[in-house]
């Protein structure tokens, strides 16, 4: 009976280890799939412009309050962990440091997960049950062309664009605090946030929200196209997409991490 | 096998099979319509009636057996062939399945748009007259949402011609309509046929429906086609299973086994 039920519970673990590696290869199919298609692209320039509007419009409310916020914790507990080990005309370039190259990118990498991701997979799951990518087919438009290109060109070009803004933010929200709580001057702090202050820093951060932005978008269409079985399984399919961009954006960040400031930047 | 140099509108399926999770849906069927022809397929809800048709236009591949149309096999065709041969298709689906991002006349527009070089006046006035064959003059600024189902079903039905195609797949016209309404889109599937004489498909299980718009029927069952007819014959028909769906009857060969 025991020796049953570890049999049974071995077997559930395999089938879905087993189901989370083909996932895995069905997603970077479709990946491929969407990058063999984009070839021509801005002859649907106008529906990757529509999706850019969407985009931005969609995650810039979140996206503000998110990065503000973040900027004023990061300088809070930056002063908190100074003490009297670090002099405070430093908390400028640690907040620059850490926005630009990885709370800007990443935090706001995961909110738009949450918002974007989630209605790419939510109104294509929703075209998906109701036979509109079918009947997409029927007519004769590839719906990768058509729905997922659109949304991944414009997934690339908009996370770059929303970071900057978020990085903007996240120093402005910390500049407020240092200087309304923490009794750190304007002068001073925008001393240490230029002292350290590199280009390529910025640069890397952005390009890897240039990966998130294609991860958002593909999860969002991969999952949405592959929704089936009613309202169910379009929640189902917008859970499976938000939850997998945002697992696949933390794993990218570590790789990507060490690619660009480890190998790439210091070399 | 069908030859290329059949007639054109024609479609041979063969031996096709088709199983979902280990269900065998679809069991080594056959048919054929002959171009002009409109067939209709009536059998029990989810026998595989809507498989059939994604078949014949390759939304889906079978796991074996073949769909000629004209003599060439969609079964084998590559995505680029596949969309070309759909420029001669139209399908109308059970809900419709209306873009809703995109208004009633933007619909019809649609295959248009993407596949013809008409100028935008040109696509306009064919969109008037697409809307106009199926009684909906006017509403090309609607949103599909502020339908109602009939109305969409109707939207649905000029989409697929917007074309002017050889081929119309009907899935389900009538279902969800109120019998004054199914009636109304029975009469414009006939007018249309009878006037473009377009090869047609539709399926259902709703034998006044059936009975309208068939030159022919065809009954799926377990899979294959076990009967085909014309709606004549088909009244006459002394077959039990057939007998016990035409009637609709609670009890009989298709319950009991």
């Amino acid at each position: 009976m025991n020796a049953n039920h570890t049999l049974v519970g071995a077997e559930d673990l395999g089938r879905r280890i087993v189901g989370g590696i083909e996932e895995t290869g069905k997603v970077f199919l479709f990946f491929l799939s969407i990058l063999r298609a984009i070839p021509g692209f801005w002859k649907k320039g106008h529906l990757v412009v529509e999706q850019m509007m969407a985009m931005g419009i969609e995650s810039l409310p979140l996206v503000v309050v998110t990065s503000l916020f973040t900027g004023g914790v990061a300088a809070v507990q930056a002063a908190y962990q100074f003490q009297d080990y670090v002099p405070m005309r430093y908390l400028g370039s640690v907040i620059g440091k850490s926005v630009v190259i990885e709370l800007g990118p990443v935090l706001t990498a995961l909110v738009v997960a949450g918002r974007v991701g989630a209605s790419i997979a939510a109104e294509l799951g929703t075209m998906k049950v109701t036979e509109q990518i079918d009947a997409l087919e029927t007519i004769g438009i590839s719906p990768i062309r058509y729905l997922a290109v659109p949304r991944f060109m414009a997934g690339m070009i908009m996370l770059p664009v929303v970071t900057i803004f978020s990085d903007f933010l996240a120093i402005a929200g910390a500049y407020t605090v240092a200087y309304f709580s923490l009794d750190v001057s304007a002068n001073v702090f925008m001393e240490g946030l230029r002292l350290f202050f590199h280009l390529r820093d910025v640069f890397g951060g952005l390009v890897k929200s240039l990966f998130f932005g294609v991860v958002i978008a593909t999860m969002g269409c991969y999952f949405g196209f592959s929704a089936q079985g009613g309202a169910e399984g379009v929640g189902r399919a917008t859970t499976k997409a938000v939850v997998g961009s945002c697992l696949l954006i933390l794993v990218l960040d570590y790789l990507l991490a060490s690619l660009l400031f480890r190998v790439i930047f210091a070399g | 096998m069908q030859d290329s140099n059949g007639d054109s509108g024609m479609i041979v399926i063969e031996r096709l099979e088709k199983s979902f999770n280990g269900q065998r849906v679809l069991r080594g069927l056959d048919l054929t319509i002959q171009a002009g022809e409109s067939l209709v397929v009536i059998g029990r809800s989810g026998c595989g009636k809507s498989v059939l048709l994604k078949h014949i236009i390759g939304l889906m591949r079978p796991d074996s057996g073949h769909v000629y149309i004209d003599g060439k096999d969609v079964t084998v065709m590559n995505e680029t062939e596949l969309n070309e041969l759909r420029k001669r298709f139209g399908m109308v689906f059970q809900g419709a399945a209306l873009f809703d991002s995109l208004t009633v006349g933007e619909n019809v527009a649609l295959p248009l748009r993407e596949h013809t070089p008409l100028s935008e006046n040109e696509i306009l006035d064919r969109v008037k007259e697409k809307l106009g064959l199926v009684g909906l003059e006017g509403i090309e600024g609607a949103g599909p949402a502020s339908l109602s189902g009939g109305m969409k079903k109707r939207v649905g039905l000029a989409r697929a011609m917007a074309m002017d195609p050889e081929f119309i797949l009907y899935d389900e016209p009538t279902t969800g309509l109120d019998p004054i309404m199914a009636d109304a889109i029975n009469d414009l599937i006939r007018s249309l046929q009878e006037k473009l004489s377009i090869t047609s498909v539709a399926v259902t299980h709703d034998m006044r429906s059936a009975y309208k718009i068939g030159d022919k029927i065809a009954m799926l069952h377990d899979g294959k086609i076990i009967y085909e007819g014309t709606p004549d014959e088909i009244r006459k028909c002394e077959d039990a299973t057939v007998c016990q769906f035409i009637t609709g009857s609670a009890s009989g060969p298709m319950t009991n086994s």
